[in-house]
């Protein structure tokens, strides 16, 4: 990556107004992604001065500003406690301390990445994104955003509810990113389950949590069922790490694995 | 670009370009302990500490550790030394190009944890790769190191 001005923002206005000046200027977060990029930017807008820096709780929600590290993330003890510490152990898997240190929520969610181990936990829990200028939408919609205009993420709001919650990263070696990796969670017998590093984007097995959510009793036949449609009902596809049919029997067996796990 | 930067307790001014990283910076300023490894956020060997925290050089652009303390193992020699002792008696180094990074991620983590568990250290030293030893001797080292501390 090459970066021809540096901006240091003081206020988010000045940040967005910034953003929109030149088509390549745009929002550096860790600068970790970026680095590996072949870009070249106007000028790097860094947000560490506007004041996204911390991670504050309500009763009910708990808000976690974009220029958080997602180092931050994991050390959080209420996240670690919510929803089996799913949302933690995602971000735990993620390289070395000395790089979660670095990168940001803003830059982890911004990037839509398909093998993120954030998306797919915090899909499995409600989570709503705040943009300056789009405002507050669920994740899901964020991710489905095809929008033009050039926006700067605030912050996201993750709901304190009581769910029990699963996620599992299937790695080759300690470093790599996810072969696949799948999220699920049970809040009062509903269950969402999402799967991510298909290769593509995480989303949500609907067909497979229709058929679940409708079930009198979730028995081990029931589990199995749900992970022989979600392996139906999603894409998966071949890549460097994997092919498509191992990723769509890992997949049957982490989901089953997880329903059983949140099941009790 | 003109920034300041408290490097091992010194402020130091650097003239950098903004796409400059902390690596290239600090190497330029012949604080030659930090090594030059993958360049893609990997390896760890480029690890420095900013403002008590283990950070990639490697990542980091230099205009981001502007107003920040930075610590390379030059400011940790009283520590580094006493690790060292306990890797040579366990084996745990031979090219040594690894250690000064694996010496600060063990300082980070003293900071961090209180009284970490093996787990803990393999789970704090997985972003620090070394291609000669195979750990073992390494988390040896470093348990006698944390037990000379208690
Ligand atoms: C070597 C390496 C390995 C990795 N492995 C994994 C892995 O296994 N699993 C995983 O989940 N992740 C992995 N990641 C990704 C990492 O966790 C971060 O998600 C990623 O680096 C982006 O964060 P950043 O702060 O570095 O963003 P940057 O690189 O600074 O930015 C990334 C993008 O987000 C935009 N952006 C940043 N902040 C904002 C904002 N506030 N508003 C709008 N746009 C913004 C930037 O303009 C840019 O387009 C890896 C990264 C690296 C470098
Ligand atoms: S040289 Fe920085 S992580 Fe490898
Ligand atoms: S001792 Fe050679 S890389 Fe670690």
């Amino acid at each position: 990556m090459e970066i021809v001005n540096y901006f240091k923002a003081k206020t988010i206005e000045e940040a967005y107004e910034k953003l929109q000046e030149d088509k390549a200027n745009l929002i550096i977060g860790g600068g970790a992604w970026l680095r590996l990029s072949s870009k070249t930017v106007e000028t790097a807008i860094d947000l560490e001065h506007v004041g996204l820096n911390q991670i504050k709780e309500t009763k009910d929600t708990i808000e976690i500003d974009a220029y958080v590290t997602l180092r931050e993330v994991e050390k959080n003890e209420t996240l670690k406690n919510l929803f089996s510490g799913i949302v933690s152990k995602g971000v735990n898997g993620i390289m070395g301390v000395a790089l979660r240190n670095l990168v940001t929520v803003g830059g982890s969610i911004a990037g839509k990445y398909s093998f993120s181990d954030f998306i797919t936990p915090l899909l499995a829990v409600n989570t709503e994104v705040v943009m300056y200028k789009a405002g507050k939408m669920p994740l899901e919609d964020f991710l489905k955003l095809r929008s033009r205009e050039k926006d700067i993420i605030l912050k996201i709001i993750i709901k304190k509810e009581e769910m029990l919650g699963y996620y599992y990263k299937m790695k080759k070696t300690g470093l790599d990113f996810a072969v696949v990796n799948v999220g699920i969670t049970n809040q009062d017998g509903h269950y969402k389950i999402i799967v991510g590093a298909r290769p593509s984007l995480a989303t949500f097995a609907v067909k497979a949590m229709e058929f679940i959510n409708n079930q009198k009793e979730v028995t081990e036949k029931v589990m199995e069922e749900t992970a022989k449609i979600a392996g139906e009902e999603l894409k998966f596809g071949t890549n460097s790490k994997a092919g498509k049919e191992y990723r769509t029997e890992l997949a049957k067996v982490y989901i089953r694995r997880g329903l059983k796990e949140v099941t009790k | 670009m003109r920034i300041n930067i408290e490097v091992n307790g010194n402020l130091k001014t650097y003239d950098v370009a903004p796409d400059d990283y902390l690596l290239d910076t600090l190497r330029a300023d012949n604080i030659f302990s930090i090594k030059r490894g993958c360049e893609t956020s990997s390896c760890g060997v480029c690890t420095v500490l900013m403002d008590g925290k283990a950070v990639q050089s490697c990542t980091i652009l230099s205009v981001k550790a502007e107003g920040h303390k930075i610590t390379t193992i030059e400011g940790h020699q009283k520590e580094a030394k006493k690790l060292s002792e306990h890797f040579g008696h366990q084996g745990a180094d031979q090219c040594g190009y690894c250690n000064s990074a694996l010496a600060l991620t063990v300082h980070a983590m003293k900071d961090e944890i209180k009284e970490p568990t093996n787990e803990d250290i393999k789970e704090y030293l997985v972003g620090n790769l070394c291609r000669c030893t195979g750990y073992e001797a390494q988390h040896r080292a470093i348990k006698l190191c944390l037990e000379d501390d208690e």
